[in-house]
């Protein structure tokens, strides 16, 4: 599998969960399916980020630092959509980018260079 | 009448035995090691002024059998060129009448001795690979070791492993190919090489039928029967499971080995190359090294079918730390809902 894959395939598991554990909020069990789907693009976004990342630098610090950094901001654009939950949104979204990221760095093959 | 100590002897004997290097460019330094067919010493090659390995004959004299095995053996380093196999440098004839020939001089230990500093599974099945490319190379060349056991591979200082002692190896023609005029010249210049799909028969008429060659434990069943005709590549595999297996349990193939604690996996590696029947081993060596090769990356191996729970620990096995990673997130996620519930 490449890095792109496991970064897209990752980050889609890890955000569906993510959006998941949405349903422990009794407030916004109503609104489950929505906050499913959007985590788990949020996570693919992340993954294929991570995993374009991986590719180009293999350093597994700078990999979850990157992870870290995407996840982040993409988890603060959807809190900031939300209006709220900010915590709850952001750092979750953030370990799953530094995961992604990791992923990415120590797994999945690189192509070779074309000659 | 003074006589002789048997110490006096004893070094009178030895200097006896000494080659006569008079007339080479080589110096003798000492010896290194005794075989069945010959001596190994060290020497200095005054002329490029370095070490070599200088083989030769034990005993001056008429020995025109032994000496014919002696330059075969000499031909069969000059047609393997490979950093896995020692190389042949030259060859000749000594004032004495004795053939000898020179080799690269290998400073290591033997695989057997080698072994005892190495913990890692992993890193003697990376030690079995070499072997097992140098070993592939021969086959390729349609060379057969006969003789591979741990004490025919040295490891050197810098880790590079050695496939020695070749004064067994035969030459093999590949199917279908007419053997050649002279039945005694097993040693062809020009051997096409050969593709592992093709598997070399037996031609060579230097080996009688039912002469046994070899080392107990590492022989395969074929070659302790002295069943020349049967030999092929695979009784070379017989012997590659045996060092295989010693260097998992590190137990000498004709001892009773303690493979309880050894992996299925490597276990039924080590019983399909080493299995009685050729018809059941791997065919070449490639697929044994392809199996070991995918037991180090963690991947399921040709020789055993896994169960569903062995499948399960091998992946956990293989993705340990991502798996962990991932609990650790869920747990953190659990806490987090917990703590945000309160």
């Amino acid at each position: 599998m490449n890095k792109i894959l496991l970064g897209l395939f990752l980050g889609a598991l890890l955000g569906a969960i993510d959006g998941a554990s949405a349903w422990f909020t009794p407030a916004v069990r109503n609104q489950m399916a929505g906050i499913i789907i959007g985590s788990t693009i949020k996570g693919l976004i992340a993954g294929v980020a991570a995993g374009i990342f991986a590719r180009k630098v293999n350093s597994v610090p700078l990999g979850i630092l990157f992870g870290l950094g995407v996840g982040f901001v993409l988890a603060f654009v959807v809190a900031y959509v939300q209006h709220g939950y900010y915590f709850e949104i952001i750092l979750p979204g953030s370990i799953v980018g530094m995961i992604v990221g990791y992923a990415t760095q120590r797994y999945g093959m690189t192509p070779a260079p074309a000659r | 009448m003074k006589f002789l100590s048997d110490k006096a002897l004893t070094r009178l004997r030895d200097g006896a035995e000494l080659p006569d290097l008079a007339g080479t460019r080589y110096r003798l330094l000492g010896q290194i090691a005794r075989g069945g067919m010959g001596v190994v010493y060290a020497a200095q090659d005054e002329t490029l002024q370095r070490r070599v390995a200088l083989k030769v004959l034990e005993v001056p004299g008429d020995q025109s059998e032994l000496a014919d095995r002696l330059i075969r053996e000499a031909r069969v380093l000059a047609l393997l060129e490979h950093p896995g196999i020692v190389p042949v440098h030259d060859v000749g004839t000594l004032a004495d009448g004795r053939v000898f020939y020179t080799m690269k001089f290998v400073e290591g230990q033997r695989l057997d001795q080698y072994i005892a500093s190495v913990a890692s599974i992993p890193d003697r099945l990376r030690i079995f690979l070499r072997i097992c490319e140098a070993v592939a190379f021969a086959h390729a060349r349609a060379v057969l070791h006969r003789d591979l056991k741990p004490s025919n591979v040295m490891v050197g200082p810098f880790g590079e492993v050695l496939v020695m002692d070749w004064g067994l190896a035969k030459i093999l023609a590949c199917a279908g190919e007419s053997p050649p005029d002279d039945a005694a010249a097993t040693v062809w210049q020009t051997k096409p090489t050969l593709t592992p799909g093709d598997r070399p028969t037996e031609i060579s008429a230097i080996t009688g039928h039912g002469t046994i060659m070899g080392t107990p434990g590492y022989m395969s069943p074929e070659q302790t029967r002295g069943d020349i005709a049967a030999l092929d590549i695979r009784s070379d595999i017989f012997s590659l499971g045996a060092v295989l297996r010693f260097l998992l349990t590190r137990t000498p193939a004709n001892s009773q080995a303690d493979t309880a604690r050894m992996d299925r996996s490597l276990e039924a590696i080590c019983a399909k190359a080493a299995a009685p029947d050729p018809a059941q081993r791997y065919q070449i060596v490639q697929e044994l090294a392809l199996d070991v090769s995918r037991y180090l990356d963690g991947l399921a191996v040709a020789a055993h079918r896994e169960s569903l729970l062995e499948k399960s620990l091998r992946f956990y096995r293989r993705y340990r730390f991502f798996i962990l990673l991932i609990l650790a997130y869920l747990v953190m996620r659990m806490l987090l809902l917990i703590f945000l519930q309160r």
